[in-house]
């Protein structure tokens, strides 16, 4: 699994539930380091055993756990870098989700060697759609609903998000919109360092 | 016959077209229309956004300089721009720069200008604080501010690996006993072996040898031969010393050999001339003499009462000073404490520093 990813993981546990609980998860998956360096690659197994150590030291199921980190990966500040390059996918909600077939291209565009799933929208109703996730391991989708509730706050719109279980090979999630702009959401301004 | 058929098929209708305003602006946001007299007579909205005042009615040289080509007079004659690769910049601040392309519409309406920001886009985006909406859907240019910040997070990340790395090999290296070049021990290694004999009341010699001429093979024949050199040095350093003996590249040509258990100086002394004989013999480098020599100084720790590395060190390095003043190639004895205050060529009171500048 691709260092960004582990790093993102172990900034997750680290910044939400403290240093301490992730060197103890660092330990209990027998890592040998404390730390993912987000420009190597690692082995997937490191990425399932930090997983499973953290899902048991915190007594949380592993999907509410994966969806945790979606919603950290968009709304901490220390990583506003990436909610930037997601607000790059449209300037509305239904835009950005649309954006999201584009997703692994754009991350290949940044990093050749990360491997993002693919994703893929199917417009319902005029509100409501269904996200296909195809990827190598299971649990992105779980962290794509974490994502996408931030996304919707930080976008002002209101939408229902459910994880619709496996369908023909591919994870799926249901997303309905209630209100598109519902509050202001956050600013973006294309340029960067002028919010 | 088949000239006839051939002609009828290379010309096609010509086409003309006419677009309404209000397609041009989303298919072309930035374009310029002239009347041939090289007046605004139109502009795209994001174009219109970066101008902030109102163009239409005002000739193009009133609010561009022409960049590029720079051999084209155009003050008169505004249709000989079609066709050339345009480079315009405003006449105002904030001088932003502009690509271009011009093309003369049908019927005397004069010259169309399509711009975009070219390689100054992320500045100008930020200058002018434009959004998604100001660019045609199929311009990349959001696509090229999106690389632009992934790469720049991306590099930022990177440069935090290495800095991490970098500060690791520092640490690395600062542990490290070995000398990379020779193999030998280094002089961390050197110093701790000392310590560790004193601390054990190990009683041992220790020999300070400088190499002669080194910086003449360095200087004509160059470092690869001067590394040649040092690495002959230390095998027949390891060779003439034994097992449990400690053998150290201090400095640049500077070795330091430990014995333990080996106080007597005249049997130190024959193993220094043994070294000195062997390193006189010229090393071949690349079918080239090397032509060295050694100095020695010895001293044992039976000569203090209460043996420390650093004055050890320090006598050493006056005995070999000594070697050297006397015509090099030679091993010199300190002979205790009392020779050193009124030997005839008494130094000044040796001390750490003294040592240690000298490497």
């Amino acid at each position: 699994m691709h260092g960004l990813v582990n790093r993102s993981i172990q900034s997750f546990l680290r910044d939400t539930y403290g240093e301490e609980l992730w060197l103890r998860i660092a330990h209990d998956a027998r890592l040998g380091f404390e730390n993912f360096e987000a420009m190597l690659g690692y082995d997937d197994a490191l990425t399932e055993a930090v997983l499973a150590s953290a899902a048991k030291l915190l007594e949380r199921p592993h999907e509410a756990l994966l969806e945790d980190l979606g919603t950290y990966l968009v709304s901490h500040p220390n990583l506003e870098p990436i909610r930037r390059l997601l607000r790059f996918g449209g300037v509305s909600f239904v835009d950005f989700l649309h954006s999201l077939d584009d997703l692994a291209e754009r991350g290949h565009l940044a990093v050749p060697d990360l491997e993002l799933p693919q994703f893929e929208l199917y417009p319902i109703t005029g509100t409501q759609f269904l996200l296909r996730c195809t990827a190598p391991s299971a649990g992105y989708a779980h962290v794509m609903v974490g994502v996408l509730r931030a996304m919707a706050d930080d976008y002002g719109a209101l939408a229902l998000l459910d994880y619709a279980g496996i369908d023909h090979g591919a994870e799926t999630i249901t997303i309905e919109l209630l209100e598109p702009s519902f509050a202001a959401g956050r600013p973006f301004r294309l340029a960067s360092g002028a919010v | 016959m088949a000239e006839n058929a051939a002609s009828s098929v290379a010309q096609p209708p010509k086409a003309v077209f006419e677009v309404p305003a209000e397609g041009l602006d989303r298919l072309m946001p930035m374009y310029l229309w002239l009347s041939p007299e090289g007046v605004v007579r139109g502009v795209g909205p994001t174009l219109r956004k970066v101008l902030r005042e109102e163009p239409r009615g005002r000739p193009l040289r009133e609010l561009f300089q022409l960049r590029r080509p720079r051999d084209l007079n155009w003050q008169g004659d505004v249709l000989q721009l079609a066709g050339a690769r345009l480079h315009l910049q405003l006449v105002s601040p904030p001088f932003t720069g502009f690509r271009g392309l011009a093309t003369v519409l049908a019927g005397r309406q004069g010259l169309l200008i399509n711009m975009s920001f070219g390689i100054g886009v992320a500045e100008s985006v930020r200058v002018h604080d434009l959004t998604d909406a100001d660019f045609a859907p199929t311009d990349l240019t959001v696509e090229m501010l999106y690389l632009g910040e992934a790469k720049s997070a991306v590099m930022q990340e990177l440069h935090a690996l290495n800095r991490r790395l970098q500060l690791a090999k520092a640490t690395a290296e600062e542990q490290a006993l070995t000398d990379t070049l020779t193999g030998l021990s280094n002089r961390r290694a050197m110093d701790q072996a000392i310590d560790r004999l004193i601390g054990q009341e190990t009683d041992f010699g220790l020999a300070h040898l400088d190499l002669d001429f080194f910086k003449q093979v360095n200087d004509s024949l160059g470092h690869a031969a001067g590394d040649h050199v040092l690495k002959r040095v230390a095998r027949v350093l390891l060779d003439e010393t034994r097992n449990g003996d400690f053998v150290s590249r201090v400095g640049g040509d500077e070795f330091v050999l430990i014995f333990p258990g080996l106080t007597n100086l005249e049997a130190l002394g024959s193993i220094a001339k043994r070294i000195i004989a062997r390193l006189n013999q010229p090393i071949d480098y690349r079918g080239q003499p090397c032509r060295i020599s050694a100095s020695i100084g010895m001293t044992a720790s039976t000569l203090y009462p209460n043996p420390r590395a650093d004055r050890m060190l320090s006598d050493a390095d006056q005995a070999l000073y000594r070697s050297k003043s006397q015509g090099r190639g030679r091993a010199t004895p300190h002979y205790g404490p009392e020779q050193r205050m009124d030997g005839p060529e008494r130094r000044k009171p040796p001390s750490a520093q003294a040592y240690s500048k000298k490497t």
